[in-house]
Order: C-alpha cells, then sequence, then structure tokens
C-alpha cells in the first residue's frame, strides 16, 4: 500500500517538449486505498454529519415537551400523547406528499385545498348519494390522483412553474370544494363507518402496540445487519456491531415507550399503524428503489437525469400525482378527526394552515426546499413539532391569531435552517 | 499505434446554421489508443463538431465511418449505441447523489427494481481503482470534491458502457494545476485502455502533454493536423489564429493523404 506515485515532470504547462509523454501504467494507488480503518472512520464521521440535523430537531422536541409540561401537567398525558399520535396523521399524510414533490425542487401549494376537496368528495358522495362507503373513498383519493395529474401536465408538458400551478389550484380546488358543499352546507359523516373508525379505532389488545415495536426494532436490526454482512463479504467498509446494537437499542427503547404510553389509553390508533406503513413504504421505495434515485436524481440536476435517460416529464408527473393522492387520503383523516365535512372548515383548509403545516413538518424534518434531500422519516419528527406545538397551545387556550404568528414563525425558522445548511454545505463541499 | 484502422473517421463535415457557416468540408480521424486533440480559437466549430458526432446536434452534410463502415448519427442515441460517450463541459452530475449514485445514474444494477448498492459500490470501487482516481469515498456526495475530482467521476462514468471512443469538451478548463495533472494522467490510463480519445482544448500544455495528433479548426474548417512529437507549440498557434493560413491549408491535404 505504499507505492509511491511517481510524479511525472512538466505537469500540465507541457514544459517536457515535443512528443507524447509516455503514460506510466502501472497502478498508482492514491489517497483513497488507504486503510479499511480510515475508511470506517471517515464513513461514520459522514454519518455523523448527516445526523446532527434530525438530532437538533429530536432536542428541540424534547424542549417543547419540557416547556408544555412544566405550563400544563395534562400535556404529557398518555390521553394527551394519544390524541397527539392521531393528530399528526392527516398532515403528516400530506407532508409526506409534499416531501415526494420536494424531493425533485419544486413545490405543491394545493394539498390543503385538495385533501379539502376530498373529504368533500367523500361526504357528499356517501351521505348525499348513498355511495358504499369504500367506493366513495377509493373516489375521493383518485380525485386526489387525478387532481395532481392535472398539475403535474400543466408543470411537466406545458412549463408552467409548478408553484403557480398549484396556487391556481389551490383556488380552483378550494372553489369546487365549496361549490360540492354549497348545496347543503356542513355534511355529517357516519360516525361508525369506515372513515370515522380512521381516527376513532384503537387496537385495545395491548398485545399489538408492542407487536409494532417489536416488528420495527427487529426489521431495522436485520437490515442493518444483512447490511453489514453483504458489506463485510465484499470486503467495503461496514458500519460496526457495536454501533448497530446502540441504533438498535435506542430504537426499542423509544418505540417500546412510546407502545406502553399508548396502552395506557386506548391502545394502539389504527392511524398510527397506517402512517407508520406509509413512512415505511415511501421510505423504501425513494431509498431503494431504481424509481425512487430517479427522484433524487431529478432533484439534483434536471439536465443529469435528462442526459441520463431518465424521463424527466414522467417522473415530475408522478411526484405530483403521489403529492396530490396522499393529499387526498390525509383529507380524508381530517374529515374523519371532525366527522364532518362543512364550508368552514374548507375554507380553513383553503386558507393554507393545513398547508403550512405539512410543508413545516417536512422541512423541519430536514427535507430541503432545494431538492434532493430528505426522506419521507423527515417527517415523522416535523410533524411531532408541529402538532405538539399546536396541541400545547390548544391545552393551554391560545387564541388563534398567536398561534397563526407562532406557526408562520416556526415554518420560517425551518426554512431559514435549511437555507443556512444549504450554504454551508456548498461552502464546505467544494474546497 | 499506427497499426490500427480509424475507429471514426469524418469527411467533410458541414454545418449551418441559418445564415452562419459553422463547419465547412472539416475531416477528422481518430484510432483506438490515440488521443486527438481537437484546437481552435472561440468560434471556429469545436463545439460544434463535438456536437455533431455526438448527435446532439447532427451535421448537415458529410460522411461518417465507424470502424470503416458508412454509419448515421442522427440523435445522441445513434451515438451511445455506437460506442461514442461525450463528457461536456459541465459535466451533467447529481450534487446530491453519491459518487456511486451518479456512476450508475440510468443503468443501475438492480433486482426487481430493487437497487444492488453493495455491487454497485463493488464495481465504483473497481473502476476507480482501475484509473486510480482519487478520491475520498465512493459514498460522498459528488458536492462534496473537488473540481477535478467531479470531472474525474464524469470521465469514468462516460467509461461505464464501455465506449470506444470518448470525447472531452474542455475538461481541463476549470482545473488548477494539480488536478489537471491528475487528469491528464488519466486521459493517458484511459487511451492506454485502447480508448480513442478526442480532446478539445485551449491549453497547448495540455496538448503537448497528452495529444499524439493535434487538428486545428479555424473558421469552420481544417487549418492544419500535426504530428504533436514533431510540432512546436508556435506552429498550433499560428495555425489557431490563422497566421499561417495559406501555408497550412496546403499542407493539410499532403498530411490527410498520407495518413492511411
Amino acid at each position: 500500500m505504499s507505492r509511491e506515485r511517481p510524479h511525472r515532470d512538466g505537469g500540465p504547462a507541457g514544459a517536457d517538449g515535443a512528443g507524447p509523454v509516455t503514460a506510466d501504467s502501472r497502478p498508482r494507488p492514491r489517497g483513497w486505498s488507504g486503510n479499511l480503518r480510515d475508511y470506517a472512520l471517515e464513513v461514520r464521521g459522514s454519518v455523523r454529519d448527516g445526523e446532527r440535523g434530525p438530532l437538533l430537531v429530536i432536542a428541540g422536541l424534547i424542549v417543547i415537551w419540557i416547556v408544555f409540561q412544566a405550563l400544563d401537567d395534562k400535556f404529557l398525558s398518555p390521553r394527551n400523547l394519544s390524541n397527539l399520535s392521531v393528530e399528526i396523521v392527516g398532515t403528516g399524510l400530506v407532508a409526506v406528499g409534499i416531501v415526494f414533490v420536494l424531493l425533485i425542487r419544486e413545490i405543491d401549494l394545493s394539498v390543503g385545498s385538495v385533501s379539502g376537496l376530498a373529504g368533500a368528495a367523500f361526504a357528499v358522495l356517501n351521505v348525499n348519494q348513498g355511495v358504499p362507503e369504500w367506493l366513495a373513498v377509493i373516489v375521493a383519493v383518485a380525485v386526489g390522483m387525478a387532481v395532481g395529474a392535472f398539475h403535474g401536465f400543466f408543470f411537466a408538458w406545458l412549463g408552467v412553474p409548478a408553484f403557480v400551478v398549484t396556487l391556481a389550484g389551490l383556488l380552483i380546488w378550494n372553489g369546487l370544494t365549496l361549490y360540492l358543499l354549497g348545496a347543503s352546507g356542513t355534511i355529517n359523516i357516519d360516525e361508525e363507518g369506515l372513515v370515522a373508525s380512521l381516527t376513532s379505532r384503537h387496537f385495545g389488545d395491548d398485545l399489538a402496540a408492542y407487536a409494532v415495536a417489536a416488528l420495527g426494532t427487529a426489521g431495522y436490526f436485520l437490515a442493518a445487519h444483512r447490511k453489514r454482512s453483504r458489506h463485510r463479504a465484499a470486503g467495503m467498509p461496514y458500519r460496526q456491531t457495536p454501533e448497530i446494537w446502540v441504533r438498535t437499542g435506542v430504537l426499542a427503547a423509544v418505540s417500546f415507550t412510546a407502545a406502553y404510553t399508548l396502552n395506557r389509553f386506548q391502545g394502539l390508533p389504527f392511524a398510527l399503524l397506517i402512517f407508520l406503513t406509509v413512512l415505511v413504504v415511501s421510505d423504501y421505495v425513494l431509498r431503494r428503489t431504481r424509481y425512487g434515485r430517479r427522484v433524487y436524481a431529478l432533484g439534483g440536476g434536471v439536465e443529469a437525469a435528462r442526459r441520463a435517460g431518465i424521463g424527466v416529464e414522467r417522473v415530475r408527473v408522478a411526484m405530483f400525482m403521489v403529492s396530490g393522492t396522499l393529499a387526498a387520503f390525509g383529507g380524508l383523516f381530517v374529515a374523519s378527526g371532525l366527522t364532518s365535512a362543512s364550508p368552514t372548515t374548507a375554507r380553513a383548509a383553503g386558507s393554507g394552515m393545513l398547508l403550512i403545516n405539512a410543508i413545516a413538518a417536512a422541512v423541519i424534518g430536514g427535507t430541503s426546499l432545494f431538492g434532493g434531500r430528505g426522506s419521507p422519516w423527515s417527517v415523522l419528527l416535523g410533524v411531532l413539532v408541529i402538532q405538539s406545538i399546536a396541541s400545547g397551545m390548544g391545552l393551554l387556550g391560545v387564541e388563534d391569531a398567536v398561534q397563526f404568528m407562532i406557526t408562520g414563525g416556526v415554518l420560517l425558522a425551518a426554512v431559514a435552517a435549511d437555507a443556512l445548511t444549504r450554504r454551508t454545505e456548498a461552502r464546505r463541499g467544494r474546497p | 499505434m499506427v497499426a490500427h484502422p480509424p475507429v471514426l473517421a469524418l469527411r467533410g463535415i458541414s454545418k449551418r446554421f441559418g445564415g452562419v457557416q459553422a463547419l465547412v468540408d472539416v475531416d477528422l480521424q481518430v484510432r483506438a489508443g490515440e488521443v486527438v486533440a481537437l484546437a481552435g480559437d472561440n468560434g471556429a466549430g469545436k463545439s460544434t463538431l463535438v456536437k455533431a458526432i455526438s448527435g446532439v446536434s447532427p451535421a448537415d452534410r458529410g460522411i461518417i465511418e465507424w470502424e470503416g463502415r458508412l454509419v448515421q448519427i442522427k440523435r445522441p442515441h445513434d451515438a451511445h449505441a455506437l460506442g461514442i460517450a461525450t463528457v461536456y463541459q459541465d459535466l451533467a452530475m447529481c450534487d446530491n447523489l453519491d459518487v456511486v449514485g451518479n456512476l450508475f445514474l440510468g443503468r443501475e444494477i438492480d433486482r426487481v427494481g430493487v437497487l444492488d448498492e453493495v455491487e454497485m459500490e463493488r464495481r465504483a470501487r473497481d473502476l476507480m481503482r482501475a484509473l486510480s482516481i482519487s478520491i475520498p469515498d465512493v459514498r460522498i456526495p459528488v458536492a462534496a470534491l473537488s473540481a477535478g475530482q467531479r470531472q474525474a467521476v464524469a470521465i469514468s462514468r462516460s467509461l461505464m458502457g464501455a465506449p470506444k471512443v470518448l470525447l472531452l469538451d474542455e475538461p481541463t478548463a476549470a482545473l488548477g494545476v494539480e488536478q489537471t495533472s491528475h487528469l491528464l494522467d488519466l486521459i493517458e490510463e484511459v487511451r492506454d485502455h485502447g480508448m480513442a480519445i478526442i480532446l478539445i482544448s485551449h491549453n497547448m500544455g495540455d496538448i503537448k502533454a497528452v495529444a499524439d495528433r493535434v487538428a486545428v479548426l479555424r473558421l469552420g474548417r481544417n487549418n492544419g493536423l500535426f504530428d504533436v512529437s514533431t510540432v512546436t507549440q508556435e506552429q498550433i498557434i499560428s495555425a489557431v489564429t490563422g497566421a499561417a493560413d495559406n501555408a497550412v491549408a496546403h499542407r493539410v491535404k499532403g498530411d490527410e493523404e498520407a495518413w492511411p
């Protein structure tokens, strides 16, 4: 490993006179072919770099919880935390959709209106028109997907900037929602029905929550272990076993504590299970599949993606469809929580509160507005922060006006942190 | 080296943009294991010629021969299918992806859609080692690489499809002295693997350092073809600037016939 790299005389200035310089074809190990341990250190260092953001958010979340607990000791009660775990789902699902769009360096401003539209479409179809619930749910989600395709078409094929397309969409779909509800006003949905059960149903059996916690921990451990074995077999740097154990241990502690807390109220909420499933699936698709790689590539450089043969337009349309679909799905959870669809909530959806919460959740968790960086898991952290603040302020009876200002301020802070991260990365990136 | 027939031969390539005649009857040949530098002032038609070869903007007239047989290059796909790889000046990398991700972009190794990261990383390491490319790690985002390292990664990416001709558009333009030296090493390394390389460059130093021959374009026409081992820098420069217009124009003919 210590063979020296022969220095070529003259260098680029070509002082070595006429004639092609004879190439030295011996392998010339340079910096990188050093030993494995240096590598391991380097890799560990870079992992830590990548984790600094989430650790900061977790610290922030803990501070928020301590502050609200100090102000009102009901905040960390199993009941409130259990409700929190259900409340995060509607916004969280919408935010996962936002992540897909942010990854390709675009934005979808219509998600709040689309979620309102889905709730209204479901209520009108099921309650007013007597369509079976399951069919109304499918139609409502399909409406979201179609709306996303509509936005995607205008953006990807006609070249209208996404923010304008979806800003127009914000108004159009909100108008359509009000129009649908116009004749009947508030529509109450069946409190025993499928959609209502999305947020009201809990798995009463303690085993359910623990099983999910155990499954998640074991799944993480097995995946990490398998990755390690394969890397080791291929003679490449790999994560050390103790590190895997520590990570698994932390994950186990968090998930079993959460399960225990949920079991002290009504058990594992159905909504939370769905949310976690969506997170696991979308994270897998984005991180581990060929398709997901294309999504990240688009966020990193459209021209590079195009030259690599990626169908840029199709991926773009698909991302807006994902965003519309998840917005509609999240909208059903919002309607479920309210057990109604009404012009008032539709107007609220159009006012952008849900949109701002969803974008804030994605960005706080570490998904970049500048494209190509982030993951669905970032939403879990971000939406916990956002909903904890909302829930705490609700408990304390803080008025809407103040809540708006605080939520807006949190979004601004998150975006500023994102921009700063990007700047420091750019500075460090190109020495 | 002379024993090889040309991999790629262009004859009488012409290209017109509206009223501007960008290329007029340009000839160019390149053999396996040879570096041909393409020199010329700004607007001489170097980039237009590259785009004609890479299929981005096909020529209006002229003949392209690939390994002795007549071919058409109408689209980038045609050039790619023949085995012509191009590294553009802007590199076109995804800054957020790591080196492995960029190397395999668009040709990922997968099993039913699921990426085989281990295999891709292994091959990426092998490639970096085979080309003696020095980067800190194949798992860091390319945004964290220096300009020279990015250029090296871009070149190795273009080699992934096992091409026979490599077009490099001003690869050293943005590099410092040390990085340029590394890049020239890399070009030689690639050449020694039997690749035919067309190197567009402004830099006489680079040309003298790695090229075997240098073809000069001036105002869209051939303005000289020199053997780098016998030509002086002044001769190239006078061909580039047009100080030797007539004399060289005559020489071109003679030279072209002399090449088998």
